[in-house]
């Protein structure tokens, strides 16, 4: 099949596809049901990370 | 083998081009709003499509391209299953399982660095100043597979000697780097990410086009399985579209055990534990903006990695259909019907008056696989008369036997010359988004993790000068290494102890620390111990190829290259197989009879689950 003899190759080059495939239904799927909220400890944790930056 | 001899204005308006866009973005994005901190801070979401294409641009460098396409190319299309490591675990396991934890323990304990987080998480100024050396000690190694791979292919590209390439691209990266690449502005990853993706869809096309189609292309590759050379089959390699041969015991399973814990197990594991990727997932806003970047992630990492791993094989049937004609004296038919065989390869000396081409490695006649397409008759360098046998070979011979050059080969002699200057900004694009992240983590290792946590100093001046100097120091250590180490398919075998090492140490107490309560802070420190001191030890002395370069076991053995040198294929295991498990063994066994963690703490560290 596509050229390839070896099942085990066969398996990585199909398996690469599926795997894509799967990353893409499950964001789809799941797009928007995780919590999306930002929380006072987020935010603190942001503002901190910016002062790291900066100083770099 | 075609070559571009020279650096063409051309050549130099497009890269001075490419680089102002990538400053004027990067000056755009200090306007407004540039990193992810910077879209936290204001509550807003950066796109789905750019957290994915930036964690992917850091993520994949010109190692993952020259130097594991290189490998590839020399193995075959066995290397698929680190692509598929990569999808799988590198994204799909890393955002969804990984990615939330990481980005909840983070902000609850107030980390910003990958040792911060463990040190914060176990209450330990041990394990953070533990993983901050390791990680300002042999960070450097990667960055030098990264530079290699962008000065390999710049060499071959604009015909300048290795030394000079590698010195502008170091002068570049610093540029780069030093005035504000570190901050990571979204917008420029992004913008680098693109690049990529054009020119490996245009890469990925040219191969299969050129080869008659996808099927016809494997199918014509599978039919050269007699054309790997000699000492390949020695160790197991079956043909380019084969898995090398299986099994313990005899040296003709060593290549088995090379491709599989070397370079599939050590890379396609060690993404999870990479401390600069880690830190990504504390900078997104939420689980959601994670589920969201599975998609674009999973996408752009296979065309990243699956594009240089299918072409890498491909360019052997590339080369031996289209390649150039080399000429030389018939040694051994090894298919007649095919017109397969060995030849002595030959050069011409003068007109009409033919040379062998002697390997420098050997001092020997260079020895080649061919498909013959036409013999004539010559003169040797004595005038006496031969028969000068023509052909084409396998990539690795175009490549002169260096792994590193078979993608700049394939690129410069197959591609039109205008690709090449496309792909020589993708790979400045790869090299820049991961460079700058890696420099950053020197940094932040050096100042953060070491020093403020040694002296005791927060946020002074002396640590972000402690900053600036690790970087600068970082960047010495990877073009010394660079320009001192050139060996066999050094890139990816500079990134796979990289990648194996942040395995065998950080995984089990950063999948322990995010996952258990129980996991203590003596366990923790244990098993990274453990971790390092298994794996340094393979490296030193088990592994044959890192320990005879290193030098150490000759002196211990009296000359051999492995204490396990009459054992076969266990100098071909790689650290990880041996270190990981030892060390999640330790993190078990030693948390086990050790006291545990404070329940004050854990409350802090988990407050969503606390009480249940």
């Amino acid at each position: 099949m596509l050229g390839i003899p070896d099942p085990m190759v066969l398996a990585a080059f199909l398996g690469c596809i599926a795997v894509t495939a799967i990353s893409v239904i499950y964001g789809v799927v799941r797009r928007n049901a995780a919590v999306d909220e930002v929380t006072r400890e987020d935010r603190a944790w942001a503002i901190e990370e910016k002062k790291v930056e900066d100083e770099l | 083998m075609t070559t571009n001899p020279s650096v063409g204005w051309v050549d130099i308006v497009v890269i001075v081009g490419y680089l102002l866009t990538t400053g004027y973005l990067g000056w755009l994005g200090y306007r407004g709003t540039r990193t992810a901190a910077d879209f936290l801070v204001g509550g807003r979401s950066a796109h789905p499509v750019i957290m994915a294409i930036s964690y992917g641009a850091t993520f994949i460098s010109t190692a993952a391209i020259v130097g594991f396409g290189g490998v590839a190319g020399l193995f075959g299309m066995s290397l698929l299953w680190l692509t598929f490591l990569n999808i799988g675990v590198g994204i799909l396991l890393a955002f969804t399982v990984l990615g939330e934890p990481t980005r909840r323990l983070g902000h609850h304990l107030g980390a910003h660095t990958f040792p911060e987080l463990l040190g914060a998480r176990y209450q330990s100024k041990g394990i953070q100043v533990f993983a901050g050396l390791l990680i300002f000690i042999f960070m450097p190694l990667y960055a030098a597979a990264v530079m290699t791979g962008g000065a390999v292919f710049a060499a071959s590209e604009f015909g300048v000697d290795f030394e000079m390439a590698l010195l502008v691209f170091a002068l570049l990266t610093a540029a780069y780097v030093i005035p504000g690449g570190l901050k990571a502005v979204m917008y420029t990853d992004t913008f680098q990410g693109i690049v990529m993706i054009v020119a490996m869809i245009f890469l990925l096309w040219f191969t299969y086009d050129s080869l008659g189609g996808v099927s016809e292309a494997h199918q014509y590759l599978t039919g050269m399985a007699d054309l790997v050379p000699a000492p390949l089959q020695a160790m197991g390699h079956q043909g380019w579209t084969v898995m090398p041969t299986f099994g313990w015991g005899a040296p003709t399973y060593d290549l088995w055990w090379t491709v599989i814990t070397a370079i599939i197990l050590g890379v396609g594991i060690g993404v999870l534990a990479q401390p600069q990727l880690v830190v990504r997932f504390m900078t997104v806003r939420s689980r959601r903006e994670l589920d969201r970047a599975v998609p674009i992630g999973a996408l752009f990492i296979m065309l990243m990695t699956g594009t240089p791993f299918v072409v890498g094989s491909l360019s052997n049937a590339w080369f031996a259909q289209h390649g150039p004609l080399l000429k030389g004296q018939l040694v051994k038919e090894i298919d007649a019907a095919k017109g397969y065989a060995l030849v002595g390869l030959m050069k011409e000396v003068r007109p009409g008056h033919w040379a062998p081409v002697i390997n420098a490695k050997t001092n020997q006649p260079t020895l080649a696989p061919m498909v013959l397409s036409g013999h004539e008759t010559a003169l040797d360098s004595t005038d006496k008369p031969l028969n000068l046998v023509s052909g084409r070979a396998p990539s690795v011979v175009y490549a002169k036997g260096d792994v590193d050059q078979i993608i700049p080969a394939f690129i410069t002699t197959a591609l039109p010359r205008w690709f090449g200057l496309v792909f020589f900004l993708c790979l400045l694009a790869a090299a820049m988004s991961t460079l700058s992240s890696q420099f950053h983590t020197i940094g932040t290792a050096a100042g953060r993790d070491l020093y403020e946590r040694i002296t005791g100093r927060h946020g002074t001046e002396p640590s972000v000068l402690v900053m600036r100097i690790a970087i600068m120091l970082g960047l010495l250590m990877s073009v010394t290494i660079s320009y001192n180490v050139r060996e066999e398919y050094v890139i990816a075998r500079f990134t796979a102890i990289f990648f194996g090492l942040c395995a065998a140490t950080f995984l089990p107490a950063f999948v322990g620390g995010l996952y258990s309560r129980r996991v203590t802070r003596v366990g923790a420190l244990a098993s990274m111990f453990v971790g390092l001191g298994v794996s340094l030890f393979w490296l030193l002395l088990v592994k044959s190829k890192e320990a005879a370069a290193i030098g150490l076991v000759q002196q211990v053995t009296g000359g051999k290259t492995s204490i396990l040198a009459g054992f076969p294929n266990w100098p071909m295991v790689d650290p990880v197989v041996v270190a990981l498990p030892l060390a999640f063994l330790t993190l078990i066994l030693v948390s086990a009879v050790t006291k545990a963690v404070d329940a004050r703490h854990l409350e802090l560290c988990f407050p969503e689950t606390s009480g249940r």
